[in-house]
């Protein structure tokens, strides 16, 4: 079986995962050893898949864990510790 | 997996919390602060109301905890109030909102072809220093349809596995891995154009020439 670029970007998601049967994974290496373009594109869903996963993407706001345990504390006195 | 709970151990302290510990709750639900907070973000999708949401839902996790069977981690449980308080107040706010509109289903057709380049020039997490960077990859987040959004909010900057994710939105694994892929085609393909400029410059024997180069082409372009 000789698979095409399409079909690569197909399993993109699933082969950054791991999740690929052992059979595909190696027919889309050996696709990956001679197209560029699709080793480009693998390359560049992995780096952003790696940025998202850096913490300082998505912050929580100020003080956003201060007053949502001041809440909670208010809430425990009011139920009765 | 960031945060990855110790079941037995959290077991425990809901144990001694509904015994009358009360203060261990505070323990608890720390780690779970940063997914309930950007699951309800990426629903209610304006700052004061998710917050306003996520302090709504630990009240309401700490209130009902007795409800809580086990069957599943404690934090997916969690993320299911979470998500739940999300949707009730989307339906309140209903009439004043697009993105219902705009919802999308999974076997609708879609262009989830990534962007084809040739030259990919790595963006190290070093670059993520630079405010502009993490304020362009949240935009990105910010234009994905809503079921994308959640997933990819979940698997990839929560870093949630798939079985915790569906249970989390209440889908099956499947879709989890369908949403996800196309929500990584659509990131990468409205990203690659625009990370470009925080790739680090191409040093070598011609290292000045690509700089002044490279320079004066962002000088030129309005991106």
């Amino acid at each position: 079986m000789r698979i095409n670029c399409k079909h690569v970007w197909e399993h993109i998601s699933a082969y950054i995962d791991g999740e690929v049967a052992a059979d595909l994974r190696v027919e889309i290496d050996r696709h990956l050893e001679t197209c560029e373009i699709c080793s480009a594109v693998l390359d560049s869903t992995r780096n952003v898949v790696v940025l998202y996963a850096d913490d300082r993407v998505f912050e929580l706001p100020t003080g956003f864990s201060e007053r949502l345990h001041e809440r909670l504390e208010e809430e425990m006195e009011v139920s009765g510790s | 997996m960031k945060n990855a709970p110790n079941p037995e151990a959290e077991a425990d302290c809901i144990r001694r919390i509904l015994a009358g510990e009360k203060q261990l709750f505070h323990e608890l639900i720390r780690p779970c602060e940063r997914p309930i907070y950007f699951l309800l973000f990426s629903i209610v999708r304006n700052e004061a109301e998710a917050e306003d949401a996520a302090q709504e839902t630990v009240l309401k996790i700490y209130r009902n905890l007795h409800l809580f069977r086990g069957e599943s981690q404690f934090r997916t449980w969690a993320l299911s109030i979470a998500r739940n308080e999300g949707l009730g107040r989307l339906r309140k706010a209903e009439s004043r909102r697009e993105d219902s509109l705009d919802a999308l289903s999974d076997d609708q057709a879609g262009d989830f072809t990534p962007a084809i380049l040739t030259s990919w020039r790595e963006v190290p997490n070093l670059a993520l220093e630079q405010k502009e960077l993490a304020a362009v990859l949240r935009q990105a987040i910010d234009g994905l349809p809503e079921i994308y959004r959640n997933v990819v909010l979940l698997r990839d900057i929560e870093e949630m596995d798939v079985r915790e994710t569906a249970a989390a939105l209440g889908i099956t694994e499947g879709a989890v891995k369908v949403r996800l892929h196309r929500a990584r085609a659509l990131l990468q393909r409205s990203l690659a154009p625009r990370l470009k400029g925080f790739a680090p410059k191409r040093g070598g024997l011609f290292g000045w020439a690509q700089k002044s180069r490279d320079k004066t082409m962002r000088q030129g372009e309005a991106e």
